[in-house]
């Protein structure tokens, strides 16, 4: 079975929100809400500065958290690449899900079922790149198996230095930043 | 320097980090006062005290289902997919202690029924002779004690998850203490204790619930001291969390009205009363009840303003 991840190279992205507006576009995100965000972090000191700009979402976890608080079961695992989904319709709204994902990924939709990042898994699934990926005007977005050591996302993360976010935080992201 | 500037737009989570507002600290601290005065009516139940007696145990019951209620309804209120809420029921999520909470409530509404029912004089239900039957059969020693046993367990179970509830979200490191499940119910037995001494007619019984509350109270401080201790001698990010209530912004709330107002206080003059010092009064179990009060919501906002310091 796949284990979809995405990898994003922090020297091509220049923070355009491409991927942000191509995801609003996609999925029909409610105005004032976002499934994915430019972070921009200013490190060092003068003039010793660096800037890293990263594209972030739900990390899709290996053990997310989300899921495991769920008292419904909405919160689970696609089969389909190991992607975490919400089943709106299981959904009761109970914010659990909110207060357990460090990344902060999760927002209730005005509908009242909380909402989050699909990996736009209805594109993945008919063979098509997620929107975000696909607009990425400096190709600074790579998606594929995390358990296939021949694809690009395994092949980078092999040669390239790399972090994620929050890895104390122990739930194992699968969004790769290369440094 | 680490600066972090961020374009996203999150009014759920961003700025303030707060999900949940004031209906689940109300719900947490009406689910630890019934559990507690469930565990107390138990006791009483195994000591042989009957329900129909002149005992606290026997209105206990009666006000645990009203308290319960109106946490259920708070809990309610929270819920964003209100029409939903069934989905609960349809499944059991072991890994999720919010399923169990669930369940536990489900658990704890009929034994407070039985309690309340057994407290009904005879001859009130005299028109249903099913119903008086199974009321006498209650008020019996074996069942009577069977009824504690059962009131103890739930009790406890309803206590102890509302706190695992929050520890299971490792989000938010200030929830990270496995003794938060038995500080919520510490609590709940206190501000259960405290109000029943209040009300209770039999001075034995107000004297034991009295000594009871110092005890619970004194144990409550200990737990305090445990989780902190267990916060600063973990991750940063932990010891952070804890910083919130050591000089952070929740310092004030928390030690004057949760640990000051809420714990030290009455427990002075409880032991003053308790001592025959001064004579038996409410104020210390209005304080008593306020600090639970307080605890829970400071525990609940100030973990969700926790959060891990990482990149």
């Amino acid at each position: 079975m796949a284990r979809l991840g995405m990898v994003i190279d922090t020297r091509k992205c220049v923070g355009c929100m491409d991927c942000v507006i191509a995801c609003k576009t996609e999925n029909g995100v409610p105005d004032g809400h976002c499934r994915d965000w430019i972070a921009q972090r200013l490190q060092g000191t003068l003039p010793h500065l660096r800037l890293t700009i990263t594209s972030e979402r739900c990390n899709h976890c290996d053990r997310p958290p989300c899921v495991s608080c769920c008292p419904t079961g909405a919160s689970h695992v696609h089969d389909y690449g190991q992607v975490v989904l919400v089943d709106h319709d299981k959904c009761i709204g109970c914010k659990a899900c909110l207060a357990a994902c460090p990344y902060g990924a999760r927002f209730v939709h005005p509908d009242g079922y909380a909402d989050k990042c699909t990996f736009c898994i209805h594109r993945v699934e008919r063979g098509e790149l997620p929107a975000c990926v696909s607009v990425c005007p400096t190709h600074s977005m790579y998606f594929g198996d995390l358990d296939d050591p021949e694809s690009e996302v395994s092949r980078l993360i092999a040669s390239r230095r790399h972090f994620v976010l929050m890895p104390d935080a122990g739930t194992g992201p699968r969004i790769y930043y290369l440094e | 320097m680490f600066e972090i500037v961020t374009t996203r737009a999150n009014p759920m989570v961003d700025p303030s980090l707060h999900v949940w507002g004031w209906e689940i600290p109300v719900y947490l601290f009406l689910g630890g006062w019934v559990a507690g005065s469930m565990v107390l009516t138990g006791y009483f139940l195994r000591q042989g005290r009957r329900p129909g007696a002149t005992s606290v145990s026997r209105v206990l019951p009666w006000i645990g289902i009203v308290l319960l209620s109106l946490g259920m309804g708070a809990l309610f209120l929270d819920l964003e997919h209100k029409l939903y809420v069934w989905r609960l029921y349809l499944t059991f999520q072991p890994s999720a202690p919010m399923s169990w909470g669930g369940w536990i409530l489900i658990l704890v509404y009929p034994v407070l029924l039985l309690g309340a029912l057994a407290s009904v004089p005879p001859d009130l239900l005299a028109r249903w002779p099913a119903v008086a039957r199974l009321a006498a059969r209650l008020n019996e020693a074996p069942a009577a004690a069977r009824l504690g046993t059962v009131s103890i367990v739930a009790g406890i179970a309803l206590g102890v998850y509302t706190g695992i509830l929050l520890s299971s979200l490792g989000a938010r490191p200030l929830w990270a203490s496995a003794a938060l499940g038995p500080l919520f119910l510490v609590s709940g037995l206190s501000t259960g204790a405290a109000f029943a001494h209040v009300i209770a007619g039999d001075a034995q019984e107000q004297s034991t619930l009295l000594r009871a509350d110092n005890l619970f109270l004194a144990t409550e401080l200990v737990l305090i001291g445990l989780i902190l201790i267990g916060l600063l001698t973990a991750s940063a990010s932990h010891a952070a969390a804890a910083g919130l209530l050591l000089g952070g912004p929740y310092t004030a709330v928390f030690w004057v009205f949760v640990v000051g107002l809420g714990i030290l206080l009455p427990l002075a003059i409880q032991l003053l009363v308790a001592s025959h010092r001064i004579p038996h009064t409410v104020v210390p179990a209005l304080l008593v009840i306020g600090g639970g009060l307080a605890l829970r919501f400071v525990i609940v906002s100030a973990g969700q303003y926790s959060h891990w310091i990482s990149q």
